[in-house]
């Protein structure tokens, strides 16, 4: 190679070969080996172009893409609905979650100065946050209210009803295992009649509500990776059928990097077009269900609404589809691009 | 620009296509390479284009030992080689104009660049007015030009070519090889593998001749030396 090098200079006369066409020599130099300070921008343009040649790829087959992108969209929205379900679950009940409360029905014919005495002892226990006197004047006010009897209680000579008080623990007091002795000293307490813990209920929902979390979680995961398997397949199949083109591709000198980027995008579009499509599925359900749960929540005399897929939820969806068909077109990219070589 | 040093090449199936080729090729030359079918040619060819590579010995092309080349470096060797295959290996779902970019684009030239130099190439070989046609549409002589502008459009240094005249009458092929005649004067090395042997000597160019997978005319001083 030196020899030829004094010979006749080779590398010099080889660079500076210009087509003959006049046209050609306007576009001389410069442009060889875009390696140096373009290297970042060369790079981003090539991402750039690889982004929409592969949303190209996907709008030139739109039934097939909208299969795959539909069965993506159905795998997400499955999890994602249960999490909106679970979360207006968790609404309804939230209300309720740190009143642990204990009814106290005190003795009938005890006056309200007598209970407001009995009201001041407990209040000033250790594990009692508060207490709240419900005279038996004002529990009639409610159940006159909203009980719809208020015809039927003008009947009566005198209230029936007793001073109820409404003793709410500490947080600390409020443990399953101290809130039981409490519950029986003051049960114990010779004005009261009845004491009512019920919140054993409320822990239950809590536990169910706790399964259908962690199901929900292991749905995601499951379907997770159905959709990498379907992303995986797709591009599979792209590349197989994309097969010659790869072929020329690295004859004339491309990167593994150049080749796979729009196999790798058109992932990430597939994942984020179905992750768009899981969203409009669960917002259209949710809208379905919108009507009969208002009218149910009417009947219990609620005003619960139907909470829909929170902004950052939508966000949360939007991401992991993309992360997800990446990382499918990803894995098969992989397996696959290598494979493909010219003979 | 092209260096074989004791080159052999052995495949799994037994037989050696090639065995012991030594062979100096200077910075713009032109020489043709002939021989019998499966005397080696396309092998030669694919060794040359890191397409394979070869069982023992040393293949120097434009500087670059091959035998040392990790696989990552392969792309920028190949984009240094122009490449015209018999087959033209062209894009069918692809413009003519798209196709001979296709160098362009994947080295990451810039769109004004690319443009230009498409049409500069597409003149070069007289197709200009075709550029927005699809391959399969052309005639087999016109896909073998868009074959050959596509090689040349990020002027490489070392061209390479495998019977691109295989099936064009004697007038296109005459014309083709004048082609790469001119690319020749403008200093390319030109390598091309052919069995047409009227044409080439009438081109009056050096050539080497194989035979059963050896080198047995035109080595070269350094091959020469050898035998």
């Amino acid at each position: 190679m030196a020899r030829q090098a004094t010979r006749r200079s080779p590398r010099r006369s080889a660079t500076r070969v210009t087509l003959t066409g006049a046209a050609l020599q306007r576009g001389t130099s410069t442009v060889r080996r875009s390696r140096g300070k373009g290297w970042l921008r060369g790079y981003f343009k090539g991402h750039f172009q690889a982004l929409f040649l592969s949303l190209g790829r996907v709008s030139r087959n739109p039934l097939s893409s909208l299969m795959t992108i539909a069965v993506i969209g159905i795998a997400l929205a499955l999890p994602t609905g249960l999490h909106v379900v679970l979360k207006n679950v968790q609404g309804v009940s939230a209300g309720w979650e740190d009143a642990v409360q204990i009814s106290l029905f005190l003795k009938q014919g005890i006056e309200v100065v007598e209970a407001r005495r009995i009201v001041e002892k407990i209040s000033a226990m250790t594990s009692i946050e508060a207490v709240v006197h419900v005279t038996p004047q004002q529990a009639l006010g409610e159940f006159r209210q909203y009980s719809g009897f208020a015809d039927a209680l003008e009947v009566l000579d005198e209230n029936p009803l007793p001073n109820v008080l409404l003793v709410r623990p500490t947080k600390e007091a409020s443990e399953p295992l101290l809130v039981e002795p409490l519950l029986h000293e003051l049960r114990n307490l010779p004005s009261v009649e009845m004491a009512q813990l019920d919140m054993e209920w409320l822990k239950r929902l809590y536990a169910i509500i706790a399964i259908g979390e962690r199901g929900v979680l292991v749905l995601a995961v499951l379907l997770a990776l159905a959709v990498l398997l379907i992303v995986g397949n797709t591009i599979r199949l792209a590349i197989q059928n994309r097969r010659d083109e790869i072929e020329v591709q690295k004859l004339i000198g491309a990167t593994d990097a150049f080749i796979q980027r729009p196999f790798l995008y058109s992932g990430l579009w597939q994942g984020v077009l179905g992750a768009v499509m899981a969203w409009l599925l669960v917002t259209l359900s949710l809208w379905l269900l919108h009507g009969p749960v208002q009218q149910l929540s009417l009947l219990y005399n609620s005003n619960f609404s139907l909470g829909s897929l929170e902004s950052v939820g939508v966000l949360v969806v939007l991401v992991a589809g993309g992360l997800l068909g990446l990382l499918g077109a990803w894995l098969a990219v992989g397996r696959h691009l290598r494979d493909i070589e010219p003979t | 620009m092209i260096h074989f040093e004791n080159v052999g090449k052995r495949y799994a199936e037994g037989g050696e296509a090639l065995s012991g080729i030594n062979l100096q090729l200077d910075a713009g030359e032109m020489a043709f390479l002939t021989g019998h079918s499966g005397a080696g040619k396309s092998t030669m060819l694919k060794l040359i284009g890191l397409i394979e590579r070869a069982s023992y010995g040393q293949v120097i092309i434009n500087g670059k030992n091959f035998s040392k080349l990790g696989r990552r470096h392969i792309p920028y060797v190949r984009r240094d080689i122009g490449i015209i295959f018999q087959n033209h290996q062209l894009l069918n779902d692809r413009t003519v104009f798209d196709n001979v970019a296709l160098p362009l684009v994947i080295a990451g030239q810039p769109h004004r660049d690319i443009q230009r130099r498409v049409h500069a190439s597409l003149d070069k070989v007289g197709l200009l007015d075709k550029e927005r046609m699809l391959p399969s549409s052309l005639s087999g002589g016109e896909q073998q030009r868009v074959g050959i502008a596509r090689a040349v459009v990020n002027k490489p240094p070392l061209l390479v070519a495998d019977e691109p005249t295989g099936n064009l009458d004697p007038a296109l092929s005459a014309e083709i090889m004048n082609l790469f005649a001119e690319f020749n004067q403008v200093g390319v090395t030109v390598l091309i593998a052919s069995h047409d042997i009227d044409l080439i000597s009438r081109m009056g160019k050096r050539v080497l001749v194989l035979d059963k997978g050896r080198l047995i005319d035109g080595a070269g001083e350094q091959g020469e030396v050898r035998q």
